[in-house]
């Protein structure tokens, strides 16, 4: 028997890794349009050790390792560029703590956002985490090691930066803590010490295996509700993100524009979520909300839209289904996008690029938009379905996702989550010092050049 | 086949529940490879269809590993939903149709078509521990079924059935030997050859004998029987009755001071709707308290039973869906898990020894029969 | 094809002799006493602007106020688009202009329906209610091509009602229908007082969904279990362009055993449901008209707030529940009565 399937079977038991062609296969594509490559092996660790031990095997046997959550990036960051060994995190998915009054929890890092959600839903439920508009099948993790976005990120930043403390399996096999839980028993800070957390946040593996997360939780009002203000002329999007952000009264806030249904055609709409634990907090909110954007409205410039008791269930879900289902567009089971991190001036831009990149790639296409932090930048999704049995369309969408990046680049914004190709592109714009430091971190970390290869992979 | 297996985007939302407390696919549960999962089940039967996997004894064990129990589909947010159990069953057919269904999936299949029962047991066995007259016309006809019939725990609980009908004064029958397996199995594995066999000699009996309401035990041959092409009877589960004597005050109880956990059948729950009937026997209990799993109805978690599973196991093991549901079951504080599914007390009846617990796995008419027998 | 350029037949000289101008001074939003009425009445019949097209909430009330058959509420919409004010902002009233175009997608196929039908307008989460005994063989149709688009008036566009309405009117004849039963009283009160009011010619004949249930329920009245329960009914907009119609209303809840309750907001003295005040952005005012408005249905005693209205039940139904007052919708009061469940 193959000595490396046999040394991955005592660390974890047989059952738990294959060399079988199925899973290879499974794990050798997510559900974008990266091309396909496939693992040697697939293993499912359930404790830190095991994580560990399987990292030592790595460097013994010179072997890739890809440590992957539910793989739902769509943009193939855990898809094994250089084959090796596919860890897939979700056998670990214990939620160890809870911290009610300092409102944090700790996590395997293979826990789902829906199984956080409804253990909070039933242990503290007047506290949430910021749940990204993923699957609720998707990890925690994976969304906080990609710098992910969610509910709270207009309100508290990044999602990244809600964590208190990580515990990570470095590419030497190395178990090593960081933040309040690398000195104390609690997981409540990162801060105030060298901010090591950094060298694993946005770094896709590359740089270590995260086992254990701290995430911060934050109230969770009794009451939510949804406005949408719609506009037609897009430079106002920064006006009114402006002046709903420094009202901080909005939980969320979203954009779309989209050509269908007809209805939509030529507008752009701004969600702004609104939470109270009363009725009179709401609707207080609210009308600060309203108010805050009259001049707009006596201007005839923008208005709330009336939404019937069904639209509003949609918009309210958490998270929304309706973003899976725009899958199902072109009833051929996917989407890919481009997150592109700008300036919310320019969200003008980024909308006209996305009509013209539609446009001369012949692609059906959707925008959706999240502001991070109050205004100080936004998520503008270039987004586009396509027909997984239509290759010509398949290829069209790959073409306008690419431009996507280009455009991203030009506007001056930077891509969130880049696949292994979109990297290289962000690594040739960026300051050379930058990518030599990269690559020094990188050769200080993983020595045998294990970890996730093709990813962040600076060749100067 | 026509199907549009290209449609799923492989989100995995039909892995959950509705409130996403823990994984609810049975196969993904036990296995936890993403190829186990009802998406990566799907792109894998595409790859198949594709012709750019072979088949292989892993794949067949990823296929008849899905238990149909039908949580995928409830859960999918996808406009396809209804289709995916189908699209699934569709691939088993054509497994079995060119011939590479694992052994024991063909031999769970021919010994139905052979001898009317998935363990190939002599038909004059069928009805020897029976001691009831066939049917003669009476008002109902009771449909015993394979599991009940052949299995020691299914035929208790068929006593337990026949014998609440009893002191209802129930005008009923059985089919006694001359019964015939209800196929739901065949159907759920793809046999449909086999299963329009089965269905259209059912159908042909009822109809020589007269017989206008049928009830069943099994879920499954509830299910089966809906599907029966020309189906001229009327089917009930048993459920459905003993709720019905009881609010025609046919059954009269007495107190049990009990707390006791009911688990939704797939082919009653999911497949067919019911979920009250059941607790609502449960309830009109005196005394007895009726506390709900984490995820009940809709969002209930398979014994890991159908689709011919509660005879070739795939999903056998320490971390089976029976051993997990089991588990569930004991962490709501109840002494007793009330099933309404001879498969799943068989499952479950298994799944508590091996987890050395003292949990009660009991049929719901043996609740009712110690409430009831008490006056 | 070029629409034809319809005209309002207004008569400047009903309003010039009016005694009361009853149109604006009973206006229950903008407060205007009799002289202001008299000023502000000349200036729009002479075309001029007036504060009154600027804060009108396009409620419709002052059709029905006018006694004396004029159309003051038309004549405040021509007179809105006509200046361009916008009642709503631009891309509210843009999105609602996208909403009615008829789009190839949704070409007609109801070339099946057989009379009697009932048309559900843009309403199609309503298809499955229509069912059980009210409705045994009655034929549905809806969409865009059967969308009446008398919306605009709330937005300051009524020409596009006149562009729009002659092809939905050809579309519904061409199916070759002689009466249509109409579920949005909106449709009915467009193919009746708007067309009339433009001549614009409607060659079948509109029946209001009251005339259809009143008919219906008399023939099933032996089945029907009086409901006993006390209701607030909440009138809609266009309902002021044909109250002719309303006497069905009262014979419905006589058979179905129900009492209208009395109470201040009710029949002529209705108030809006607010949707549309919301729409055109007036926040404050919306949440106290609401407010007015299902506080008189509690003093009342309503158990029930019958809608007859889908876009009302909408915008208002939520507000009412949380006041412990059951929304519901007449045909499915109606179906309550006869022991169908509800859908």
């Amino acid at each position: 028997m193959d000595k490396i399937y046999k040394a991955l079977a005592e660390i974890v038991g047989e059952e738990f890794v294959s060399n079988r062609k199925e899973e290879l296969y499974i794990y050798s594509r997510d559900s974008g349009l990266s091309e396909p490559r496939f693992p040697d092996y697939v293993v499912m660790p359930r404790t830190v050790e095991e994580v560990q031990k399987i990292i030592q095997l790595a460097n013994k046997e010179k072997i890739h390792v890809v440590p992957a959550g539910a793989s739902l990036s769509l943009s193939g960051l855990t898809i094994p560029q250089k084959g090796g060994i596919v860890i897939d995190m979700r056998r670990m998915d214990r939620i160890l703590e809870l911290n009610r009054k300092g409102r944090y929890v700790v996590l395997e890092a293979g826990v789902t956002q829906g199984k956080l959600q409804a253990f909070l839903e039933e242990n503290a439920p007047d506290l949430c985490h910021s749940l990204p508009e993923a699957p609720p099948s998707a990890t925690v993790v994976g969304n906080l090691v990609i710098h992910g976005q969610g509910n709270l990120t207009q309100a508290y930043g990044f999602n990244s930066s809600m964590i208190s403390g990580l515990e990570v399996v470095l590419p030497n096999g190395e178990i090593c803590r960081i933040g309040s839980c690398s000195l104390s028993p609690y997981w409540f800070s990162i801060e105030p010490l060298p901010y090591l957390a950094g060298l694993f946040l946005g770094w896709f593996g590359t740089t270590g295996v995260i086992t254990k997360v701290g995430l911060r939780l934050y109230p969770k009002k009794k009451l939510r509700d949804v406005e949408l203000f719609v506009l037609e002329d897009p430079k106002l999007v920064s006006e009114v993100i402006y002046r709903v952000t420094h009202t901080e009264m909005a939980e969320d806030i979203t954009t779309v524009a989209q050509p269908y249904p007809l209805m939509f055609q030529g507008t752009i709409m701004i969600g702004i979520y609104l939470t109270g634990d009363t009725e009179e907090e709401l609707e207080f909110k609210r009308r600060l909300i309203w108010s805050s954007l009259s001049e707009l409205i006596k201007a005839k410039e923008g208005g709330f839209m009336a939404l019937t008791p069904d639209m509003k269930v949609g918009f309210l879900e958490k998270p929304m289904s309706s973003l899976t289902r725009s899958a199902d567009i072109l009833k051929g089971g996917g989407f890919v996008y481009c997150g592109a991190i700008i300036p919310i001036e320019k969200f003008p831009e980024a909308l006209k690029k996305l009509f013209e990149i539609a446009e001369r790639n012949g692609v059906t296409f959707a925008h959706t938009g999240r502001v991070i932090g109050r205004g100080h930048c936004m998520m503008f999704a270039f987004a586009y379905p396509f027909n997984r049995a239509d290759l010509e369309r398949m290829e069209k969408a790959k073409r306008a996702l690419f431009d996507s990046y280009v455009a991203t680049l030009e506007i001056g914004g930077v891509p969130w989550k880049p696949g292994a190709e979109e990297q290289k592109l962000i690594l040739e714009r960026m300051d050379k010092n930058s990518v030599e430091l990269i690559k020094r971190i990188r050769e200080l970390l993983d020595p045998n050049k294990i970890m996730n290869p093709g990813n962040w992979e600076v060749e100067l | 086949m026509s199907m549009e297996l290209h449609r799923c985007f492989r989100c995995g939302w039909c892995k959950l529940p509705s409130d996403f407390v823990d994984y609810n696919c049975p196969s993904y549960a036990k296995f936890r490879f993403e190829s186990f999962s009802p998406g990566g089940r799907l792109w894998l039967i595409r790859a198949w269809l594709n012709r750019e996997l072979t088949w292989s004894e892993n794949f067949a064990k990823i296929l008849f590993s899905c238990v149909a129990c039908k949580n995928c589909a409830e859960q999918c947010k996808m406009r396809f939903k209804d289709e995916i159990v189908d699209w699934i069953t569709s691939a088993k057919s054509l497994a079995i149709e060119k011939g590479l269904a694992p052994p024991k999936v063909r031999d769970f299949l021919e010994n139905i078509a052979k001898h009317g029962n998935p363990w190939g047991l002599p038909r004059a066995q069928r009805a020897s521990w029976l001691d009831l007259n066939k049917f003669e016309g009476e008002e109902d006809l009771l449909y015993i079924g394979c599991e009940c019939a052949y299995e020691e725990r299914g035929q208790k609980m068929a006593k337990n059935v026949i014998e609440l009908f009893k002191i209802a004064g129930l005008s009923f029958g059985t089919l006694g030997n001359e019964e015939e397996c209800d196929g739901n199995e065949a159907y759920m594995l793809g046999e449909l050859g086999l299963f329009q066999e089965l269905a259209s000699k059912n159908t042909q009996k009822f109809k020589e004998l007269g017989v206008k309401k049928v009830i069943t035990i099994s879920p499954h041959a509830f299910n089966a029987m809906k599907k029966y092409p020309n189906r001229d009877f009327e089917v009930l589960h048993f459920t459905q009755l003993l709720l019905e004597l009881i609010q025609k005050g046919k059954l009269k109880l007495s107190e049990l001071d009990l707390t006791v956990t009911y688990h939704d059948p797939c082919f009653l729950g999911r497949h067919n709707g019911i979920y009250s009937e059941p607790r609502k026997i449960l309830k009109s209990i005196p005394g007895l308290k009726l506390v709900e799993m984490k995820r009940n109805k809709e969002n209930s978690f398979c014994c890991g039973g159908g689709s011919g599973n509660f005879v070739f196991d795939l999903l056998g093991g320490s971390e089976s869906p029976a051993r997990l549901r089991v588990r569930e079951a004991l962490n709501t504080g109840a002494e007793i898990l009330a099933v309404a599914c001879p498969i799943c007390k068989a499952m479950f009846e298994d799944a508590v020894k091996d987890e050395a617990s003292d949990l009660e796995v009991k049929d719901i008419a043996e609740i009712l029969l110690r409430s009831a027998e008490r006056i | 094809m070029q629409s034809q350029n319809f005209v309002l037949k207004f008569q400047k000289e009903l309003c010039e002799t009016c005694p009361t101008y009853d149109c604006l001074t009973r206006c229950q939003y903008l407060n205007i006493d009799t002289k202001t009425a008299e000023r502000e009445i000349r200036k729009l019949l002479n075309g001029e602007d007036s504060f009154v097209l600027h804060e009108c909430v396009t409620c419709y009330a002052c059709e029905e106020y006018c006694k004396r058959g004029n159309h003051p509420f038309y004549l405040i919409t021509d007179l809105q688009e006509k200046k361009g004010i916008l009642p709503a902002p631009k891309p509210i009233v843009k999105q609602w202009v996208n909403l009615g175009i008829p789009d190839k997608k949704d070409i007609p196929h109801f070339y099946g329906a057989e009379e009697p039908v009932i048309s559900l307008c843009l309403f199609p989460d309503f298809v499955d209610s229509i069912s059980g005994k009210l409705f045994q063989g009655v034929s549905i149709v809806l969409g865009r091509h059967f969308f009446c688009n008398l919306v605009y008036l709330h937005f300051g566009k009524p020409s596009l009602i006149r562009e729009r309405l002659p092809k939905i009117i050809e579309n519904i004849a061409s199916h070759g229908f002689k009466e249509v039963v109409f579920f949005h009283d909106e449709c009915y009160s467009t193919f009746t007082s708007y067309a009339d009011a433009y001549d614009i010619k409607v060659p079948f004949r509109p029946v209001h969904l009251f005339e259809y249930l009143y008919n219906r329920l008399k023939e099933l009245k032996d089945e029907i279990k009086p409901l006993n329960v006390r209701i607030a009914y909440q009138r809609n907009c266009s309902t002021r362009l044909t109250p002719e119609k309303e006497h069905y209303l009262d014979k419905i809840f006589e058979l179905l055993g129900v009492e209208r309750v009395e109470r201040k907001y009710d029949r002529e003295n209705a108030l809006c449901c607010g949707g549309i005040i919301r729409a055109l952005q007036k926040l404050e005012l919306f949440v106290e008209v609401q407010k007015k408005n299902v506080e008189d249905m509690k003093k009342a005693k309503a158990e029930y707030c019958v809608f007859n209205c889908p876009a009302c039940y909408s915008s208002l139904a939520e507000r009412v529940r949380k006041e412990g007052i059951k929304p519901i919708m007449l045909h499915q009061l109606c179906k309550l009565a006869l022991r169908e469940e509800p859908r």
